[in-house]
């Protein structure tokens, strides 16, 4: 079998001072040249996805540092269209979102991508979020809540995309109606934090159920996964809020464990190990680029992920020793975009192309079908 | 002089019964093949821009799924993100609610999609208040009517003090001197209103607009003076010569006092339109249109709404009805046969409406399909594209309107002989351009620049 492979995008990269380096182009940040052209370096090698960070605050007061950020889901629309096999993935904050506006939002991706559509779902404690939105208190909810109200905010997406079953536009001229209204459905969820009464404005998206992912680094976050996703992004050897998150094996177990708890019916999780890679000819050189970096930032970087300085062949080992372990794959991210992800795309598929680890062309159009994950039924069609 | 130019937005065909979808040549309402059809024809044409109205919740008559009109359709925003990719120059306008959004999410959106189209940016602002649509969102459906206005207002303001919080050239990405922003606290806000108290950093820097251009509808005194106050165009129902120019003489009379001078505010009616390569077979292919838009159930479904009672067993080729409708004192109650239909509301007095269709029915010798054909089904212009050209003309040069928002009755094809054949009429009159001149949306609907002050982003109300 062979792995899947994502690359998370994060403004110019994940090191604080990748906006510094050449290539860069933090002047071009705000503009879609800049985000279509690394969406398109992705899909040249070959990956599953991509994943779009997003936060509605600000990370940082220092002038030195990357400031202001786009939508992540417009993002992903705006490159949908320049685009033609990759997995589009925008970050969504549940906290402070609408379930109805964000299920309507990646049908549409998923429509705009012919099926190429994903979301990661995220959760919001930081209070600055908060008085963005002035609508709750921070603090005043338990992390269990929080997570509980992202859960929900999943179901609610999933059952609005399956509220249309896919031949409910008949346009039957001798009864003049467009739709069989029988196949229209009211999702009729009601939670802690919304009821939502629907059917979708959206006809069911091309996959039916566009890829729902999480990134999880304890056991809430892994339940949270278990209940609503298709996909995890895990970090091996390294460091969630509650402490070091364990290795890959350890992680797996966990998650399964979760799986199990939750009584999760149908595809188990995709388990995707987080990285965060620094790359470079020689794992000194690696080293170096990184001091380099820190130095340019004053700080040495931290990170939840685990930190990889060195060659793409040390990444091609620890991606075969997590695939042993059992993971699906990893989600990399670049320190540095402009040099870290062609070394990925032209350096380290290849690698993993030669120990069979890698596809060697696209084999399928959807994001589903890059994981083999099949169309799944509508859960309200009773034919 | 010059002559006063005209300016033309692309509506696509909406969940409406005057988009035909039985047609042979009707397509897809939701594949993106056919937004970028459209769009790309609009463009081709040199519109100022495209429209999408916004969808939050499916319409119902009489405790059930309205099924007799094109539904189904995309996130409007998110399209026009899309559509930003496959188009270069067209603005790209879109409907975003006031009441079940944040302002924080919708500055935010409408930021990106002015960064990522390169300045196309526009927000039709509307107010809602139904607890029928509120049934889909966080909030329900406690807004008061009589805040809606003022919520709308509120979010509008807050909306442009956050675009206002990121000064011009706030970002410049200086590599080498380590500066990648001026201040580190830039795009701080603090807004107090009977509506949102929020607070902190805006986080996306200045779009190219500035400010996204604002659109209203809304043809109430409140309305008015709101779009007088605010906007960069509004959208209205006058699109008859001597009523656009009461409406448009009004509307532009209220800018002054607002400091804003006749052009920063562009009026423009939507418009529907029927060619012919004659006045007969224009007049024909009218009539035809017509007939598909108000088939015999939609003829009832029509009828119910003013009767709000259930119809099903009258013939829509029949007389219309002899009894009453049944009247509440409310529509917005809750307790009216249909729902999420804006329209309804516009049916103030029933008994009167019922009244003035039996008569015409009586008088003409009409059935009741033909009477709500009549009443509902007019096209704006009907002609020629030589005809049609002169009419678009004269309405704009006699300032019965700044242009139209013109909407077809076919998906995605509808606007392609629109583009071929009037547009350039348009042209040779030297009323419409012929390129586009400017590459922001405010360019080419000659408004001003936005404002470059930071405000000092502190909203109270």
């Amino acid at each position: 079998m062979t792995l899947h492979l994502a690359v998370a995008l994060d403004g110019t990269g994940w090191h604080p001072a990748s906006w510094r380096e050449p290539g860069a182009r933090a002047d071009e940040l705000f503009t879609a040249g800049f985000w279509v052209d690394q969406v398109r370096e992705a899909e040249a090698g070959l990956l599953d996805l991509v994943t779009l960070e997003d936060s509605f605050a600000l990370d940082t007061d220092r002038v030195d540092r990357v400031q202001g950020r786009l939508d992540a889901q417009l993002v992903a629309l705006r490159v949908g269209p320049v685009t033609s096999r990759i997995g589009l993935v925008p970050t969504v904050i549940a906290t402070h979102t609408e379930p109805f506006h964000v299920s309507t939002a990646i049908a549409t991706l998923d429509y705009v991508t012919t099926g190429r559509a994903g979301v990661r779902i995220k959760v919001s404690s930081r209070a600055d979020e908060y008085a963005l939105f002035g609508r709750r208190e921070a603090g005043a909810e338990s992390r269990e809540g929080l997570f509980d109200e992202a859960a929900d905010h999943i179901e609610v997406q999933r059952r609005l995309w399956d509220s249309w079953e896919d031949d409910a536009e008949i346009r039957d001229a001798a009864t003049g109606r467009f739709v069989d209204r029988e196949k229209l459905h009211y999702i009729d969820f009601e939670g802690a934090h919304f009821s939502v009464r629907g059917p979708s404005i959206t006809p069911r998206p091309p996959q039916g159920q566009p890829l729902v992912t999480a990134l999880a680094h304890v056991d809430v976050a892994y339940r949270l996964a278990a209940r609503g996703a298709d996909l995890v992004f895990v970090t091996p050897g390294g460091v969630g809020r509650d402490g070091p998150t364990g290795d890959a094996e350890a992680i797996l177990a966990q998650v399964r464990a979760e799986e199990a708890a939750v009584g999760r019916t149908g595809d188990p999780l995709h388990v995707l190990g987080d990285l965060l890679v620094v790359l470079d000819d020689s794992a000194d050189a690696a080293r170096e680029r990184l001091r380099r970096l820190d130095e340019t930032d004053g700080a040495e970087m931290r990170s939840d992920a685990r930190i990889l300085t060195g060659t793409v062949a040390d990444v091609a080992d620890v991606l075969e020793s997590w695939h042993g372990a059992g993971l699906a794959g990893a989600r990399l991210r670049p320190a540095v975009t402009a040099h870290d992800l062609p070394r990925i795309t032209r350096g380290l598929v290849p690698e993993l192309q030669r120990r069979g680890l890698f596809r060697t062309a696209y084999d399928a159009d959807t994001l589903r079908g890059h994981f083999g994950l099949a169309r799944p039924a509508d859960r309200y069609a009773t034919a | 002089m010059a002559k006063k130019q005209i300016h033309l937005a692309a509506h696509f065909p909406g969940v409406n019964n005057t988009t035909v979808w039985s047609d042979p040549a009707s397509g897809s309402h939701i594949e993106f093949a056919s937004f970028r059809h459209f769009a790309q024809t609009a463009e081709r044409a040199k519109f100022d821009f495209l429209f999408l109205a916004e969808g939050l919740r499916l319409r119902e008559q009489g405790g059930k799924i309205y099924d007799l009109d094109v539904m189904g359709r995309p996130d409007n925003v998110a399209i026009l993100q899309a559509l930003a990719a496959v188009t270069e120059r067209i603005g790209l306008a879109g409907t975003v609610n006031s009441t079940f959004n944040e302002p924080l999410d919708v500055a935010r959106k409408l930021a990106t999609l002015d960064h990522l189209s390169a300045g196309r940016a526009a927000w039709n602002v509307v107010t809602s208040w139904d607890e029928f649509t509120g049934e889909n969102f966080r909030r329900g459906g406690y807004l008061p009517k009589d805040k809606r206005y003022l919520r709308a207002q509120e979010m509008l303001a807050t909306a442009q003090a956050l675009w206002d919080s990121w000064a011009p050239g706030e970002v410049v990405a200086d590599a080498a001197a380590g500066q990648f922003v001026r201040h580190g606290d830039a795009g701080r806000f603090e807004v107090r209103s009977d509506q949102f108290a929020i607070s902190g950093r805006f986080p996306v820097p200045r779009s190219p607009q500035g400010r996204p251009v604002i659109i209203q509808a809304g043809d109430s005194e409140e309305g008015r003076e709101f779009a007088a106050s605010s906007a960069d165009a509004i959208f209205t129902r006058h699109a008859e010569l001597e009523a656009g120019q009461q409406f448009y003489a009004d509307v532009k009379a209220r800018l002054a006092k607002f400091g804003r001078r006749h052009e920063d505010l562009k009026i423009l009616p939507a418009a529907t339109f029927v060619l012919g390569d004659t006045e007969d077979e224009a007049a024909d292919n009218a009539r035809q249109v017509q007939y598909q838009q108000v088939g015999p159930h939609t003829a009832i479904a029509f009828a119910e709404q003013v009767w709000n009672r259930d119809l099903s067993d009258v013939d829509p080729d029949g007389p219309v009805p002899s009894f009453d409708p049944k009247t509440s004192d409310d529509v917005d109650s809750g307790a009216h046969i249909s729902k999420g239909r804006a329209s309804v509301r516009m049916y103030k007095d029933p008994v009167a409406v019922a009244h003035e269709w039996r008569e015409l029915g009586e008088r003409e010798g009409l059935s009741l399909r033909e009477v709500v054909i009549r009443k509902n089904g007019r096209h704006t212009f009907v002609g020629t594209p030589q005809r049609v050209a002169d009419t678009i003309d004269e309405f704009v040069q006699s300032d019965a309107s700044d242009g139209f928002v013109l909407v077809p009755h076919i998906t995605p094809g509808g606007m392609d002989v629109f583009a071929d054949r009037v547009v350039p009429l348009l042209q040779e009159k030297g009323s419409f351009r012929t390129e586009y001149e400017g590459t922001t949306l405010r360019e080419h609907l000659g408004l001003q620049p936005s404002p470059t002050t930071v405000a000092a982003v502190s909203v109270e109300a």
